[in-house]
């Protein structure tokens, strides 16, 4: 048995809109396993976002139970979620969202100097994780001088600079051109291979079959379809 | 995050807006220069005027009699002399007299008095002797000039011992008084000094109607005034015929007045510093704005709520000191300008400097944690999501 990574158990999130109550996340069960590659897959309005920011410790839930590595997650405060979140989670978001005052090794820098980490020992492991993705000789660049797909690998380089055990990806390709599209999911699934735990949410299938695993949301419900690569059976 | 990256981030974000910067540090700039500016000057000005009644001569009681019917005379000037407290007295007669020398001819403020005259108003002779005794027993009729009007009679010669014409009558100068400025609307380098006696005749009056006294020490002054009060008193019967003024309560009531005006100048000048407080807020609100995605990134990636404030407030105290030392600087400037174009006395304060840019940074911290709290409480989810 390989130990899970993420456990959440029911859980519920509601939004108000107006006098509507809307169900984001119904009853949502589900367990990803460390060195997973879970692909979470649905159209808009679906629960997709709302599941990520549950994932990465941005949202708490109304009800249910999560733990990550451990931790009882939907119990902590917002400075111990903080931690969580420099720790445990490494982002990688549609654009990018890199600071553009910047350069490539001071963005990759960032989680390191919120987790009080020295200048020379942050620059070091910054400089190690660009080296990672590729791109180590655009270092010195400011966002704005780097291509999509390079601001991409910068983004990847910042998750990956704390050496969080997972890697949270919220449509990475979804700006991107698909030769570069193509580029990403190769460096995703190079990581993965290293044995990173990433979560994956698109809408778009083509990009979800590289995963291991593809589970489909809809109306804030799971379900895992067939002929992926990874069986589970951890689904509601 | 430690406080010196803090810092440089800080002034990076500074330094990507310097228009901005520049202008939100306006307000301060303003106010910290004028305070430095107005503080210095005022307590130049506050300087001279102490200096400039010091030289009128020290421990000094001036006595002025109104009273006319009743004969105020040498003797009971020389009782006065007498009282322990009292070092010196000087009767005084001043009138306005034309001096001629061949063919130069000028007016001038003469002065009648005798030979304590000298140590009384703090005077000094430069070329010759002052009025002696002898000269005011005899009614002689010699006269000692003031720098100015011995330059203008006698140009480059030596006055001394030459003639000249006092409206008419030729007096023979003994002496020419050291150069000394003029002061409290009055110059004694362009008066002439002859002996009372002689001035009494010369104007024509018996009365004494001024005299100056001299306390042998400032511990005597209050002593010295009741004396010479009570001794007045005796004299007219009534208080209304005399006054007796203390230096030190004229010097006292203008550097009061003058402290006022400066405090009251540079509380006008703190209120643009809150002003320039409130500028920073403003802006530091704008750029709580504009930088929400930027709070929802760092927000993601684990920065804390105290880190978040911490980045925004010490912004805002950053751009406040950099305000502070820039308006001290100018401030310098400012008073340095005007020390040198007025030629006034300026009195430098350091505690004043400190005390300006120490308040520019309170006026940072207090103005800065308002928009910093405010970011800090971003959502971050709501924060990603903003364009």
């Amino acid at each position: 048995m390989v130990e899970a990574i993420i456990h959440m158990r029911d859980l519920v999130k509601q939004y108000k809109m107006g006098d509507n109550v809307v169900t984001a996340l119904d009853h949502v069960t589900f367990t990803v396993e460390k060195g997973d590659f879970v692909a979470i897959v649905g159209p808009s309005g679906s629960g997709k976002s709302t599941l990520m920011n549950m994932i990465g410790c941005l949202d708490k839930p109304d009800q249910g139970e999560y733990i990550l590595e451990g931790h009882t997650v939907n119990t902590l405060k917002d400075v111990q979620l903080a931690k969580i979140r420099n720790e445990n989670i490494g982002f990688i978001f549609q654009n990018f969202n890199l600071l553009g005052r910047l350069t490539a090794v001071e963005n990759v820098e960032l989680p390191l100097i919120y987790r009080g980490m020295k200048a020379k020992e942050r620059r070091e492991c910054a400089l190690r994780s660009l080296e990672q993705v590729g791109i180590v000789d655009r270092a010195n660049h400011y966002p704005n001088q780097l291509s999509g797909g390079q601001q991409q690998r910068v983004a990847i380089a910042r998750a990956l600079a704390g050496t969080p055990p997972i890697l949270l990806a919220d449509e990475p390709t979804g700006a991107l051109d698909s030769k570069t599209s193509q580029e990403i999911m190769d460096v995703l699934i190079q990581l993965n291979n290293e044995d990173h735990t990433i979560i994956l949410i698109t809408h778009d299938r083509d990009v979800a079959q590289k995963a291991k695993r593809m589970i489909m949301i809809s109306d804030g419900r799971l379900t895992e379809t067939e002929g992926t690569q990874h069986e589970s059976v951890h689904i509601h | 995050m430690s406080l010196f990256t803090s810092i440089k981030l800080a002034m990076r974000n500074i330094k990507g807006n310097k228009l901005r910067a520049l202008l939100t540090m306006l307000g301060i700039i303003i106010g910290v220069s004028s305070v430095i500016a107005l503080v210095s000057i005022g307590q130049g000005s506050s300087k001279s005027v102490t200096d400039s009644i010091n030289s009128l001569g020290t421990h000094l009681l001036t006595v002025n009699i109104s009273n006319t019917d009743v004969p105020f005379t040498m003797d009971d000037v020389d009782k006065i002399n007498k009282i322990d407290a009292v070092k010196n007295v000087s009767p005084v007669l001043s009138g306005r007299v034309t001096l001629k020398n061949g063919e130069t001819t000028t007016d001038v403020a003469l002065t009648g008095s005798n030979a304590a005259y000298k140590s009384v108003r703090n005077l000094s002779v430069s070329n010759g002797r002052f009025i002696t005794d002898i000269d005011m027993d005899y009614r002689q009729k010699v006269i000692v000039l003031g720098s100015e009007t011995a330059q203008t009679l006698f140009g480059m010669e030596n006055p001394v011992g030459q003639k000249l014409l006092v409206n008419g009558d030729s007096y023979k100068v003994v002496g020419v008084l050291t150069e000394k400025g003029g002061s409290m609307g009055e110059n004694t380098d362009d008066t002439v000094i002859i002996p009372f006696s002689t001035a009494q005749r010369l104007l024509g009056t018996t009365h004494i109607q001024q005299f100056y006294a001299q306390a042998k020490n400032e511990a005597s002054l209050n002593i010295a005034m009741m004396m010479i009060e009570r001794n007045l008193y005796q004299t007219f019967g009534d208080s209304d015929s005399y006054t007796v003024a203390n230096q030190q309560d004229v010097m006292d009531t203008m550097s009061s007045v003058n402290d006022t005006m400066t405090m009251l100048l540079a509380g006008i000048a703190s209120i643009s510093l809150l002003v320039g407080g409130i500028g920073i807020m403003n802006i530091m609100f704008v750029s709580v704005t504009e930088r929400t995605k930027e709070i929802g990134i760092r927000k993601s990636i684990g920065a804390r709520r105290k880190d978040i404030l911490l980045q925004f407030l010490i912004e805002a105290v950053v751009l406040s000191a950099l305000g502070g030392l820039i308006g001290v600087g100018i401030g310098l400037i400012a008073t340095k300008i005007y020390a040198v174009a007025t030629g006034s006395d300026v009195v430098y304060s350091v505690a004043m400097m400190l005390f300006a840019f120490l308040f520019s940074l309170v006026v940072g911290i207090i103005f800065g944690v308002f928009p910093a709290n405010k970011a800090s409480k971003l959502n971050p989810i709501q924060a990603l999501r903003f364009e």
